[in-house]
């Protein structure tokens, strides 16, 4: 990479600086004409597929929720029917409130420790160590969830897994972890933390990079020091950071499936079911399509409305410089 | 964005690592200690994977557990073999993730090209609508995408996790920033020199676009071969498995006597994401990024 690197450094310049405009070849009418042709043709697999792909299924997504069909027998239409029986049903209520505490814990923990651990790391440390731990702690997000839900099922047993043998060096009797509903809810939203604080990580440190050394400069010359500094001048200046770290952080955590499905599919009891887990179950294994497809609209309905409210609230807490 | 920030911060680290003369920094210790324990706490895991992997299967429960394979014993990745068609499973997740990835990296360079150098109506609209798509979230679309896939004949078949997966919103995105990033008077020069659009993408644009195309290339490969949701429903037979649902299943069928089995495919599994880990961890990390910057 790094005979590229000059370039692709200019390239973020030229992107970042406002006004520049994009190159734009062909000043003569022909040059006009065809470029409107190779325009459309370089976008017709990106369009197609979009549309094929993403768009048509949205909407077919939101029509077939009317219906009831289980790809045998004709869709019949039931109007709201499928609504109302998603929202009776005690699994799928139990499974939206797992996921909305599994959203709030799990992001939290992430973003709370990657906060942390990014100021810790940017803070005066030798340039290799900070690249080793940009490293270790980035390392993670290139398992895969389910290879990371298999072992971490080992480590979390409850006679022979590591975990509790560290546990019982401190005198604590082994935890029963996958087999009570708070211990599978607690090691769903451990192993997913674990997984996933990397990327907020790495989002913080671009942020605090961000932040112009003369602020603290000046901050400590009015006398700020330690933990005053952070409380006024990192928080205030890292909030654009922390909105996109956490609008991600949520957006993902919503559609929570991998870990749960590996490591407890779901139990024990309903106990951390999550709403992508009764999604996949409704429809690939009961084949009630149109109920899946309420509850994926549902679903879609909750995270828009959250990324909404997360960039409403953001115009009054979020500080540009 | 997150590498010009980064460079500068490291410009100016030949001034950070000033050795304390005075007296030690407590603060500074104290935080590295810190970073130490959580970076023991994130690679941890993984070490204990291998080095149970590498124990004879009548040892892998043993406590205290080992974190260092003194006397590495292969024969649990001997087993693998034996009771997993694990070669069959890596071709399918090579096949399945190689022509992901070489995909995006075509459709996102034409389209990014398209979007960022060339003139045409409603290109402002329709890139927001690409954008959008990002928000989309797979679950949401699944049911219609499996019918559709079905529609075409094509369930059950390695094409139905190619197919969808290959339009990709972000890898536009990214090459769109990528090219407009470029200078313009290489395009200006082209086209005094009498080129056609087209000739400036082949001979101008293009060759100068890999390296963003070896970013959304890293990217497909590593988020493709890691999936699980989208296998796990679009392909049924055991011969369509891809390399994650394969171990799943392994440890399914297995109880829980071979550990080091099941760990071994997990470490094998691992592997050539270990080797994008090391050659494009800079690219990942810049990829996954990007676009985050103000």
């Amino acid at each position: 990479m790094s005979t590229t690197t000059p370039r692709r450094e200019r390239a973020n310049q030229r992107a970042n600086t406002p006004g520049t405009p994009g190159a734009q070849p062909g000043h003569t009418a022909s040059g006009r004409h065809s470029q409107r042709w190779l325009a459309w043709i370089f976008l017709a697999p990106t369009i197609l597929g979009m549309g094929l792909f993403t768009l048509v299924p949205i909407v077919a997504s939101v029509v077939l929720a009317f219906f009831r069909w289980d790809i045998i027998s004709a869709p019949t239409f039931v109007g709201f029917d499928n609504f109302a029986e998603v929202v009776q049903d005690p699994t799928v209520r139990v499974s939206f409130l797992n996921t909305i505490v599994f959203v709030i814990v799990a992001v939290s923990l992430q973003l709370g420790l990657a906060l942390a651990l990014a100021v810790m790391v940017q803070e005066k440390m030798p340039a290799w160590l900070r690249a080793f731990f940009r490293s270790a702690f980035f390392f993670p997000l290139i398992l895969s969830a389910a290879s990371v839900s298999i072992f971490m099922r080992y480590l979390f047993n409850e006679q022979f897994g590591v975990v509790n043998w560290f546990l019982s060096l401190a005198g604590i009797p082994a935890v029963p972890w996958l087999t009570t509903p708070g211990g599978s809810a607690a090691v769903v939203i451990l192993v997913y933390v674990w997984q996933n604080f990397g990327f907020s990580f790495l989002l913080f440190i671009g942020g605090l990079a961000s932040i112009p050394a003369e602020t603290y400069e000046a901050a400590s010359l009015d006398g700020a020091t330690g933990w005053r500094k952070h409380v006024y001048v990192t928080l205030p200046l890292l909030s654009p950071t922390t909105l996109l770290a956490s609008v991600m952080a949520i957006i993902s955590a919503l559609q929570v499936f991998d870990q749960p499905y590996v490591l407890t599919r779901g139990g024990p009891g309903d106990s951390t079911r999550t709403a992508v887990m009764v999604i996949f179950e409704s429809a690939f294994q009961r084949l009630e399509f149109g109920q899946a497809s309420a509850i994926g609209v549902i679903l879609t309905l909750i995270i828009m409305a959250i990324t909404a409210a997360q960039f409403r609230l953001s115009k009054r807490f979020v500080f540009y410089q | 964005m997150s590498i010009t920030t980064e460079r500068v911060s490291t410009g100016t680290a030949p001034a950070v690592p000033a050795r304390p003369r005075r007296k030690l920094n407590w603060n500074l210790v104290l935080r590295i200690v810190l970073l130490m324990i959580a970076a023991v706490l994130t690679l941890g895991p993984v070490m204990w994977t291998l080095s149970t992997s590498l124990r004879s299967p009548s040892e892998s429960f043993m406590l205290p557990p080992s974190f260092f394979p003194w006397n590495p014993d292969f024969t649990s990745y001997a087993q693998v073999f034996q009771q997993l068609d694990i070669v069959l499973l890596v071709l399918n997740s090579a096949l399945v993730t190689g022509l992901i990835a070489v995909g995006q990296m075509i459709t996102a360079a034409m389209a990014g090209y398209a979007f960022a150098n060339l003139k045409f109506r409603g290109r402002g609209a329709l890139f927001s609508i690409v954008l959008a798509t990002m928000m989309v979230p797979v679950q949401v679309t699944i049911v219609p995408v499996f019918m559709l896939i079905r529609g075409m004949g094509l369930s059950d078949t390695l094409l139905a996790l190619i197919l969808p997966a290959i339009p990709t919103a972000f890898g536009t995105f990214l090459m769109r920033q990528y090219f407009l990033g470029l200078p313009a008077d290489l395009a200006e020069a082209a086209s005094i020199d009498g080129a056609t659009p087209w000739r400036t993408f082949r001979s101008v644009y293009a060759p100068l676009a890999v390296p963003g195309m070896a970013i959304v290339g890293i990217l497909a490969f590593n988020f493709h071969w890691n999936e699980f949701f989208r296998p796990l429903i679009m392909t049924i037979s055991e011969q369509n498995f891809t390399l994650p649902l394969g171990l799943v299943s392994l440890q399914g069928n297995l109880g829980t006597g071979s550990i080091s089995v099941v760990l071994a495919g997990v470490v094998l599994s691992m592997i050539p994401a270990l080797v994008v880990f090391i050659f494009g961890q800079r690219a990942l990390q810049d990829g996954l990024t990007a676009g985050s910057g103000k």
